[in-house]
């Protein structure tokens, strides 16, 4: 049997980019603009340093991250921050994912109540500033009910978020095709099977993404209880430079933690959404 | 056909989307055991009559009382009503995440609470019947449209159900597939199942059908067995449908 030939081009080759173009378009040449706009700005905050009369100290921070004591290996306080960060958010997510889901559901119902209180509540979270949703939970809501600043925490960080989490909930579930809703009734599912056994598994790809969005930006947002101190990364930080004036050092180090926390969540989210799309 | 008993009943049935008049005074009998085959131009009421009899759409006036569960709109015996009524669709609504024994088996287990080795079995035979016991394992995505509409046919089937609809089952289909379904189909009719078709399909009307409905507009035009309807229609407005569809 003869081949046919697909490996040589048979017309004319098309004109190529102007030589400018293919300059810019190079891997070495961005590469290179990438690495000195980055050194731009390194040396651009270290002479800024310098000519304030900056006294940079970075041997000194270590012992906020770990220290070798006669127990052994300790985590600085810096980590005992990002714990309180960590747990802070965790369970402000899940409150706000519940709350979030209540809301979305509520919204999509048939009952003209429900929509009603869904869009109400959303339309009040989101207009309000977080710092003062904050305030509202610590210094009002806080001595009606008895509740700690941990807790006050908690419930701001829950509720501003179960605003945007329910939007999620809401454009993952309505990506669903209409069909499939039809198909569900058709054999006989209530609105409850329907959700539970064809809607929700099939709309978990569309909020994946999202969802990863809305934690880191609710670990990020969760700085904001420093305020109230409440003791995590940022009240940290803060409270170490008030003992040591290194406030260049210790918010380069914060960020940097924020940093890697984020990036390894957005990461292993990644992987997590390829394993989603495989199965479809 | 068998014994004249009614198994769906629409009287005086009137359907609005808004200002526009889907149906209007829509009066219809279907016996148990029936094979009922109703075309009509696109946008006639075609598929929202039959959307009605399970309860996917609402009339909003007249009665309609199907395996003598009266429809309407919030009443507490759809869920149980569709159960006995299986629906198949143009666009199939395969469920994409399960595979397709999943597919057959998740109505049977979740709705009527069989066990899974029984649902399983009973989904088997019917893959078997639509002629595609292989491709148990596959998820929708990865079968032809062919073989989609057969599983969602057979999806129907597990419910055991009494009645089937057919809405289009065959208009989203490529030529070559269209057969394959008709063929199952044909192969349904023996079961003495109640069968409510919408198609173009005329070659499959000819050849299953007790009664021929013609709808236009809303109305039902014409109700008549298929010897007289496709010589002798009783309707100008059915004579010309069928001469454009039957010309080429």
């Amino acid at each position: 049997m003869i081949r046919p030939d697909t490996s040589t081009l048979m017309g004319d080759p098309l004109p190529k980019p102007p030589a400018i173009q293919r300059f810019f378009d190079s891997t070495v040449v961005s590469v290179i603009i990438y690495a000195i706009v980055v050194a731009l700005i390194c040396y651009g905050s270290f002479v800024g340093a310098q000519n304030m009369g900056y006294n940079w100290q970075w041997h000194r921070v270590p012992q906020f991250l770990y220290s070798f004591t006669d127990d052994g290996f300790q985590l600085g306080e810096i980590f005992y921050g990002l714990y309180t960060t960590l747990t802070l958010s965790i369970n402000a997510f899940l409150l706000a994912v519940a709350l979030g889901l209540l809301i979305a559901l509520l919204r999509l119902s048939d009952l003209v109540v429900g929509s009603a209180v869904a869009i109400g509540f959303l339309e009040f979270v989101r207009n309000i500033p977080l710092l003062v949703l904050l305030y509202l939970f610590y210094y009002v809501l806080g001595p009606i009910f008895k509740f700690d600043r941990y807790t006050a925490s908690i419930l701001t960080l829950a509720v501003f978020h179960s605003a945007l989490i329910s939007e999620i909930f809401r454009a993952g579930i309505n990506a669903v095709a209409k069909g499939q809703w039809e198909a569900a009734k058709s054999i006989g599912m209530s609105t409850g099977q329907s959700y539970r056994y064809i809607i929700f598994p099939q709309s978990i790809r569309f909020m994946l993404p999202p969802m990863t969005g809305e934690v880191v930006h609710m670990i990020k947002s969760s700085a904001i209880v420093s305020v109230i101190a409440v003791a995590e990364l940022t009240t940290i930080g803060r409270n170490i430079i008030s003992d040591t004036f290194m406030s260049f050092e210790i918010w380069f180090t914060v960020a940097l933690v924020y940093l890697v926390v984020t990036l390894a969540l957005s990461i292993g989210v990644s992987h997590l959404e390829k394993k989603y799309t495989v199965d479809q | 056909m068998s014994a004249r008993t009614p198994i769906i009943e629409a009287t005086n049935l009137d359907k609005f989307y808004g200002p526009f008049h889907a149906l209007k005074n829509i009066d219809i009998t279907v016996h148990q055991g029936e094979k009922m085959v109703i075309c009509g131009p696109s946008g006639s009421g075609k598929s929202t009559l039959i959307r009605c009899f399970n309860g996917l759409e609402w009339h909003n006036s007249g009665k309609l009382v199907v395996d003598g569960v009266e429809v309407y709109q919030g009443s507490k015996d759809i869920l149980k009503l569709r159960q006995e009524v299986g629906m198949v669709f143009q666009q199939f609504n395969l469920f994409p995440h399960l595979t397709v024994l999943e597919n057959l088996t998740i109505g049977p287990m979740k709705v009527r609470k069989i066990g899974q080795a029984e649902a399983v079995k009973t989904a088997r035979q019917y893959l078997d019947r639509v002629h595609i016991p292989e491709q148990a394992d596959k998820y929708p995505a990865q079968l032809s449209g062919g073989q989609q509409q057969r599983v969602a046919i057979a999806r129907s089937l597990c419910m055991e159900s009494r009645i089937m609809l057919f809405d289009e089952p065959t208009s989203a289909l490529d030529p070559e597939m269209i057969n394959e379904v008709l063929d199952v189909m044909v192969e349904l009719v023996d079961t003495g199942m109640t069968m409510v078709v919408v198609t173009h399909e005329m070659g499959f009307a000819r050849k299953v059908a007790d009664t021929m409905v013609f709808m236009e507009e809303g109305h039902i035009i014409e109700v008549s067995p298929p010897e007289q309807f496709f010589t002798n229609p009783s309707s100008e407005r059915c004579r010309l449908f069928l001469d454009q569809i039957l010309a080429h």
